[in-house]
């Protein structure tokens, strides 16, 4: 008979987000949304204070939810459930871990707390899902410990251009990785400002070491298949749920053009008479949102 | 032959990719004409919770519950093994199983993904450990008198045979710490199972 034995590999961090693949992760502040979620399919929730809709309007710092906020929807739903810690505040991390959240998100849509160093995220049991506007960036998180990356685009806008850049950005450079000669990975471990070891490997396995989800303005089914055929292993979607005027078909509605990303048939179908979607917020030529409110730019 | 591997979630493209690496080609499934041309079926990791959803709602349930009663072979790991059982313990009550092997689970019997671990199991039949991961994984409260179990973990079976039907707890699908496969599972499923 077998024991159990090591908790917090890499292999069980990384695994749960293999197992979250092909689905979607969607932002809930309340144990109702929490279980409007769930009935329509989503494979995990993401437990917040405020959606970034409502963070981009009233300003003001943006911090880790109410532990008592993360109890009840623990409580509500038997997927998984994920919460946010600031940019390097690693003290919000570890009271999340205690709490037994199953994914840490260190986001930029919270108001950072170091604006150098991110969290060590090696040091920790629960495994951690970062942001990422280039190759670059998701590689640096990765050599901190990230488990799964996900693809920034502009939280809160309803705007999917952002993440189509970023999406396009990371798997393009991956590609054009898999071209460069030995003496160019120097180069580009400089460019891309990631340790050598890694941009070797990735250059022989075309691939980032761990899942890529896509998040960040992802407001129709449309939007949600559009990321999954740009490569996005699955997708996070926020505000566009539930700052939309139905919530709950259109969360049950995205779920399948998630699963059904190639088959217009069906995307044509699900897309039908969800009413309106948020307004959504235009972006400006250079990328960045028109209400001046860049959550990008956060991360380094 | 023509292996199919449930793809509406979760883990699917390892299953595709370690049979792929033993010289048999698996096909997604997603919708029922798919299930059509397929001769076996691998239910993947993931959300089993959701997948009975998606089920259900694309049509796929009832063909696949006909194909597993008419003795289709099948291979699920994690949410594979908790929908392919007789009954779920802790799932959403209207989450549904197959009963393709008499098994009873308990889903996130072993706690939350803080309790998620690695280990090397002892495996009736293979001659040295296999290194399997458990995430978030069921825990078999009930076994009925025509299953095999192949591996216990706390005394607990974590591997199940039953007919043409095999379940892990585990993930077999994903690859071992030095990134290379350990494909002796799926290889069973294939010459002993199939």
């Amino acid at each position: 008979m077998t024991e159990p034995s090591t908790t917090g590999s890499f292999r069980v961090k990384r695994g749960l987000a293999e197992m979250l693949k092909g689905g979607v992760i969607m932002d809930v502040v309340t144990p109702d949304q929490a279980k409007v979620a769930e009935d329509a399919g989503a494979v995990a929730v993401m437990a917040l204070e405020r959606v970034p809709a409502d963070i981009r309007v009233d300003g003001g710092v943006a911090r880790m939810s109410d532990p008592e906020m993360i109890e009840g929807i623990k409580e509500t739903v038997t997927i998984p459930v994920m919460a946010k810690a600031r940019i390097g505040h690693f003290v919000e991390a570890q009271i999340l871990q205690a709490l037994g959240v199953d994914y840490v998100d260190e986001s930029e849509v919270l108001t950072p707390a170091d604006e150098t160093h991110h969290i060590d995220k090696w040091a920790f049991d629960v495994p951690f899902v970062c942001g990422a506007t280039n190759l670059g960036e998701a590689l640096r998180r990765i050599s901190e410990g990230a488990c799964m990356i996900r693809s920034k685009g502009e939280a809160g806008t309803g705007n999917v251009v952002q993440a189509v850049r970023h999406l396009r950005s990371i798997n393009g450079d991956l590609r054009k990785l898999t071209q460069a000669d030995e003496a160019e990975l120097f180069e580009w471990a400089k460019q891309l400002r990631a340790p050598l070891p890694l941009v070797q490997e990735i250059a022989e396995s075309g691939t980032l070491p761990v899942p890529l989800f896509c998040a960040g303005g992802l407001a129709t089914p449309a939007d949600a298949a559009l990321a999954m055929q740009l490569g996005a292993d699955a997708v996070f979607v926020g505000s566009g749920i539930f700052k939309s005027d139905d919530p709950a078909p259109r969360a049950k509605a995205i779920v399948e053009a998630t699963t059904h990303f190639r088959d217009a048939d069906i995307l044509a179908k699900v897309s039908r008479g969800l009413g309106a979607p948020m307004t959504g917020i235009g972006m400006d030529a250079d990328g960045s949102a028109s209400d001046g409110t860049e959550f990008e730019k956060r991360g380094w | 032959m023509s292996i199919g591997v449930l793809a509406l979630q979760g883990a699917f493209r390892r299953h595709v990719e370690a049979f792929d690496a033993l010289g048999q080609p698996a096909v997604e499934v997603r919708r029922p004409r798919e299930l059509d041309d397929v001769d076996a079926l691998a239910i993947p990791g993931g959300e089993s919770g959701t997948m009975s959803m998606l089920l259900e709602r694309g049509g796929l349930f009832e063909p696949i519950a006909e194909r597993l009663a008419a003795g289709m072979p099948a291979l699920g790991t994690c949410a594979g093994m908790i929908l392919l059982g007789t009954e779920v313990l802790d799932g959403r009550t209207d989450q549904r199983c197959f009963g393709a092997i008499d098994i009873t689970t308990r889903r996130n019997g072993y706690g939350r993904q803080i309790d998620s671990f690695d280990t090397a199991l002892d495996i009736e039949g293979l001659d040295s450990p296999f290194d399997a991961s458990f995430i978030r994984a069921p825990i078999v409260e009930r076994v009925g008198d025509d299953v095999t179990v192949l591996a216990r973990v706390d005394d607990r079976p974590v591997l199940c045979t039953s007919g043409p039907v095999m379940v892990a707890a585990f993930h077999p699908e994903l690859p071992t710490p030095d990134g290379t496969s350990d494909l002796r599972i799926h290889r069973r499923f294939l010459e002993e199972v199939l």
